[in-house]
């Protein structure tokens, strides 16, 4: 199995969504290589012919009546945002200006 | 009642139900206690004095207007950070949440406070869970009360610390690979995973979903049991709740018997990485055991070994997707919004400003498992482990009621030893992980102090999903058989603070 490298942890961070500083990188690597040399050992066990497991519970879809309930006063979820207005979320740009 | 803050949570219940005491001098003992040692112990992130005294005092006028109390009413409980307080902060031990106040109750909030429970405030913990040492909180460690410079165990180890220091009878935690059995042991205290899906997830901020489980902290067996029945049950609000009804566990708790039972031994949890005091108690527990009339017998369940490198997986895949939601947008932290910067930029200056290195390690961990060229290598294979373990404890139920082991391979370590060397930290959970990937239930019950160090070992008793009346059955004969011998709870050979 190759090792993760620095431009490795650096892709991952840029999926994970984490502004890694330099330093972080090569700390990470070591140690994210070695977390996933001991864990790799999974695949020594895990024959073609057993199904995997996602999940404790045998449960699909769980649905509920689709009826109008009470929810969230929006004032009270809004005085917790970062950033309101016009008892909305405030955001920072999402598409570019052009 | 002499003594508020060393009564049990059973004991207390009774004496303000009596009129022996009221609700709010319970409250105040220990909120007084928390002032006095908390600073050393640091087991609160948030004290609720006024909560605390608000919900005690309608306890006491509901029993003055004569109205009936529940077997908890007044008693007061840690909450472990990680559950929605309306209201009140709620961090999950992360910078990421500082200062939120949750617009909503989590569904065990809500049934505390419909039970009478006086929550005295937030305890703390690992990361958004995420360790078992607490020293990953961004608010600083936890101490272990028997010993301040070592490891209280972790995510919840402020929840087994505020009951082995006194500041509170009972507490709330959450396990997903061990974090309420972990800082049980380890702190001389009582904590239990129950079944998966018995305890309401609503308001518990998510981790490994399919992992992730609620449940009691206590110092004896029948206040656990109390609690347990307090908080289980079916909840329409978490769909992998399970409607069935919860186990009679405080009647097994008052039966702590084992008389004709059918134990296991895993043969799997033992040898190389285990602390010799720790083995010298789970020995000993054995014999205890077969003292008391259960049947012994030997189990192997070879899969187990796998059980570790699979929860490195599956959690860490999990958590990369959960933690997607603090995205600096709704709640939570917003770090370099300056009109300039776009939504994605912000987000990644955000979490990357408000989440640790352990919480780093596992998004960028569970997003390379979970990558097209590794899915299959890593995050497959794990799930294919997850239907092995399962198997494993299968055949063992078909032969025996329970099984037992030590809950941890060594004693509390010390504050920084294993804090940047993840996979000697991830080694404390080694016993506990099964249960959580086949989502049976299972406790830590203390067993007795390693020669060596002085320090609390725990016995930890596994049982089918739904049979989670069986810990409490042999954690309760464990529990009485050991205070006769010893002449009083473990706990109170724990060092004043």
């Amino acid at each position: 199995m190759p090792g993760i490298t620095r431009e490795e942890v650096a892709h991952l961070a840029r999926l994970s969504r984490l502004e890694l500083k330099s330093e972080e990188l090569d700390h990470f690597a070591e140690q994210l290589n070695d977390i996933v040399d001991a864990v790799a050992r999974v695949s020594e066990i895990a024959a073609e012919d057993v199904p995997p497991t996602s999940h404790p519970l045998p449960l699909t879809n769980v649905m509920r009546a689709d009826e109008v309930r009470p929810s969230l006063r929006p004032d009270e979820v809004l005085a917790a945002a970062p950033a309101a207005e016009e008892q909305r979320f405030r955001v920072p740009q999402i598409l570019g200006e052009d | 009642m002499t003594d508020l803050i060393r009564s049990t949570a059973a004991q207390t219940a009774n004496a303000i139900a009596s009129g022996e005491v009221s609700a709010v001098e319970v409250a105040q003992a220990h909120l007084d206690r928390i002032g006095a040692v908390d600073e050393k112990v640091h087991a609160f992130l948030h004290v609720d004095t006024e909560g605390a005294l608000e919900a005690a005092r309608a306890v006491d006028a509901k029993r003055a207007a004569g109205e009936e109390l529940g077997p908890l009413a007044g008693v007061p409980l840690a909450l472990k950070d990680v559950f929605t307080t309306k209201g009140i902060p709620t961090t999950a031990g992360s910078k990421m949440l500082e200062g939120w106040r949750p617009p909503y109750d989590a569904t065990l909030t809500r049934r505390l406070k419909e039970a009478g429970v006086v929550i005295l405030g937030k305890t703390n913990m690992d990361e958004f869970a995420m360790g078992s040492s607490t020293e990953n909180s961004a608010y600083g460690p936890t101490g272990n009360p028997w010993d301040l410079s070592r490891i209280p165990g972790g995510s919840g180890g402020g929840s087994a610390a505020a009951l082995a220091a006194y500041e509170a009878p009972l507490a709330i935690g959450t396990d997903t690979g061990g974090s309420i059995r972990q800082p049980g042991a380890v702190t001389g205290t009582v904590g239990v995973k129950p079944t998966y899906g018995s305890v309401s997830r609503y308001g518990l901020i998510a981790f490994s979903s399919s992992l992730d489980q609620g449940g009691p902290c206590a110092r004896t067996v029948l206040d656990a049991a109390l609690l347990h029945e307090a908080i289980a049950g079916w909840d329409p609000m978490d769909s992998t709740s399970i409607n069935a009804p919860v186990p009679a566990v405080v009647a097994a708790a008052r039966q702590a018997d084992v008389k004709g039972m059918r134990v296991g031994v895993v043969t799997e949890f033992g040898g190389e990485g285990y602390q010799a005091g720790v083995m010298q108690r789970f020995h000993e527990s054995v014999e205890l055991l077969r003292s008391l009339g259960a049947e012994i017998v030997e189990i192997s369940c070879p899969s187990f070994t796998y059980a570790l490198p699979a929860y490195y997986l599956i959690a860490p895949s999990e958590c990369s997707s959960n933690l997607a939601r603090f995205d600096a947008m709704r709640y939570g932290l917003r770090v370099g919004d300056n009109g300039e910067r776009s939504a994605e930029e912000v987000t990644a200056l955000t979490r990357e400003a408000g989440f640790g290195p352990e919480v780093k390690r596992r998004i960028m961990l569970g997003t390379y498992a979970l990558s097209s060229g590794y899915y299959d290598a890593y995050y497959g294979s794990a799930q294919k482990v997850r239907t092995l373990i399962t198997r494993d404890f299968d055949r063992a139920f078909a032969d025996v009621d329970v099984l037992i082991s030590p809950t941890t391979p060594t004693t509390a370590f010390p504050i920084g030893e294993r804090a940047d060397d993840p996979m000697a930290m991830y080694l404390a959970d080694l016993c506990t992980i099964p249960s959580n990937l086949a989502g049976n239930a299972a406790m830590s019950v203390p067993c007795g102090l390693a020669p060596e160090d002085n320090l609390p070992v725990g016995l930890q008793i596994i049982a089918p999903a739904l049979a989670d009346d069986r810990l409490y059955r042999v954690g309760a004969a464990v529990e009485a058989a050991l205070n006769d011998k010893w002449g009083h709870p473990l706990l109170e050979e724990a060092p004043a603070l």
